[in-house]
């Protein structure tokens, strides 16, 4: 209880950033679904067949949840580097934070109820969005907010407990460039990745990406059965889990020294 | 009777540290230091960098756990109730950590909050600060372009969020100029008079000077010298300092007969005396003929120099 109190005192500051600073952010976390909707579902999905593979519904809905997941998983990334490599070396908010009764694993809980929180927000912003574009295919698709939330923090807990152990940035770029590129394009959003040779797809089960994915898109179109479903739920559960106990070990190691 | 219950829970030495030593990996930062810090004392470390007054700070700020020995602060053992010391304390650190895109005000605010203090007190905390700090007129700006000073009087106001019992200061006044040192120097003496307890890091001399009822001289992780400032330059060296500078290259006459002591620096010799102005007056006599000389009151830099042989800032 004393925890979660202490870690929401240092979740308030962030907050008190955003507010004066939340008009940046609103305007990529609202052009970022528009013109990926757009482009890829209106656009091109207009070229795109619709066939039994994607169960056969229009491309643009079948894009939609998978974008939301998607959408997340990035915005995690960049949530969970520059930002917290900042809060340590630059901004140095975290060594500020640890001189108060805040102890280096609440500062950690902290910055994961401000990511967890952000990816929320941005994905209803998203949805919001697919139901005016008519990208919807039905109310299942409000059941992808929690889960692009949730597979964003899969992905972001172990890279916040990554950058913590960084004295540099250039990492940063490889981590976008090779992993999240490609997790990205090859996860199941843009095409099934039943198209994808054999060999690929025990690395693709790996990435919270395509988990995600499945549930959103199964939750969406109704198609998804109970046992599948608490595996990836499972799965995505255990990477946060693994991502929040080495956060709270680096972070310890970081500040505590 | 009664006494006994307003003494529970407050003790007379805010820190209490023996053999206290701190390791980095074979690195040995801290190697066994006694230290007391009594309640309403101004306590300083004085050492040039890398003798391990940080390292020291951040074990008494129990953010970083000791390698060895004792250490209490406020009664407490910061490896187990570290929380519960840190809500007493404040902590000016050596580097600034405020948050800068926030403004001044929201950075008092904030940091009350840290302590668990209400909306409500915290905004009230933060006008008194705001005045403290002299900063009323810039309280609703940004804290980025504000003068490194401010900034620094920002970060001392910060830290007194929570009315601590003992305040640590790491070089509270590296890389500020004359105007902006005494300046805070002034509100550090306020606080001294309020009953706070400080202690403070420098590498300056005159700072120890100026604000530090008693200190200990740090070199190598160890403590070399403890006592108040006039009682170290008594004991370690003269009531005065000729200062003779030469030309740069020549070789300097042997003037031990003239002093208790002489040290040899690369541009000058200093000697160690009770009256100044008369040895230099015999020096002139023995027709030795300096560029320069000088004749000032000794200093802990002195004292430093003769403790360790070396200057305290290169």
């Amino acid at each position: 209880m004393q925890t979660l109190r202490a870690s929401w005192f240092a979740f308030e500051k962030t907050w008190t950033w955003y507010r004066r600073n939340w008009r940046a952010t609103a305007v990529s976390g609202f052009l970022t679904p528009v013109l990926f909707l757009v482009a890829l579902g209106l656009g091109f999905g207009s070229q795109v067949q619709s066939t039994a593979l994607i169960g056969g519904v229009p491309y643009l809905q079948y894009l939609a949840p998978a974008l939301v997941v998607v959408t997340a998983v990035q915005g995690a990334t960049f949530e969970s580097t520059f930002p917290v490599m900042s809060q340590f070396m630059w901004q140095k908010s975290f060594i500020a934070m640890v001189a108060t009764p805040i102890t280096p694993a609440q500062v950690l809980y902290s910055q994961m109820m401000w990511i967890g929180s952000q990816l929320f927000l941005r994905a209803v912003v998203f949805v919001g969005i697919a139901f005016a574009l008519g990208a919807a295919a039905g109310p299942g698709i409000l059941l992808a907010i929690p889960v692009a939330a949730l597979a964003g923090l899969a992905f972001g807990a172990p890279l916040v407990a990554y950058s913590a152990t960084l004295e540099k940035p250039e990492a940063f770029n490889n981590i976008f460039r090779f992993v999240l590129m490609p997790m990205t394009l090859f996860t199941g959003a843009f095409f099934p990745v039943s198209q994808l040779p054999d060999w690929l797809l025990p690395v693709v089960w790996l990435t919270p990406a395509w988990h995600g994915i499945e549930l959103a898109r199964g939750l969406t179109f109704g198609t998804l059965n109970l046992l599948p479903a608490l595996g990836h739920i499972a799965y995505l559960g255990a990477l946060v889990g693994v991502g929040v106990v080495l956060g709270v070990r680096f972070f310890h190691r970081r500040l505590a020294v | 009777m009664s006494d006994l219950f307003v003494n529970v829970g407050r003790v007379d030495n805010l820190v209490e540290a023996k053999a206290l030593t701190k390791h980095f990996g074979s690195f040995e930062a801290v190697r066994g230091i006694d230290v007391e810090v009594r309640r309403g004392e101004a306590f300083g470390f004085l050492g040039p960098n890398g003798a391990g007054k940080s390292s020291t700070m951040r074990m008494i700020s129990c953010v970083s756990g000791r390698t060895g020995g004792e250490l209490k602060v406020l009664g407490m053992d910061p490896g187990t109730e570290g929380p519960k010391i840190r809500a007493r304390l404040g902590v000016v650190p050596q580097l600034d950590n405020l948050d800068t895109e926030l403004t001044v005000r929201q950075n008092l605010q904030i940091y009350g909050r840290y302590f668990g203090m209400s909306r409500q007190r915290c905004r009230e905390k933060a006008e008194e600060l705001l005045e403290f700090a002299q900063l009323v007129d810039r309280a609703d700006h940004e804290v980025e372009p504000l003068s490194g000073g401010m900034k620094r009087r920002l970060t001392i106001a910060r830290s007194l969020v929570n009315d601590p019992e003992l305040l640590l200061l790491d070089e509270p006044t590296t890389g500020l100029d004359p105007q902006a040192r005494h300046l805070l120097w002034d509100r550090l003496f306020r606080l001294k008079q309020d009953g706070v307890t400080l202690i403070i890091t420098t590498h300056y001399m005159d700072e120890a000077e100026q604000l530090c009822d008693r200190l200990v001289v740090m070199d190598g992780g160890r403590i070399a010298a403890e006592g108040s400032p006039s009682e170290l330059i008594s004991r370690y060296s003269t009531r005065e300092v000729l200062e003779l500078r030469f030309r740069p290259g020549a070789q300097k006459p042997d003037l031990e007969r003239f002093a208790e002591r002489v040290e040899v620096l690369p541009d000058r010799l200093l000697l160690y005396t009770q009256d100044g102005e008369a040895t230099l007056q015999r020096v002139h006599e023995q027709g030795v003929q300096p560029v320069q000389s000088l004749v000032r009151r000794s200093s802990l830099e002195d004292v430093f120099l003769r403790l360790t042989g070396r200057t305290l800032v290169d």
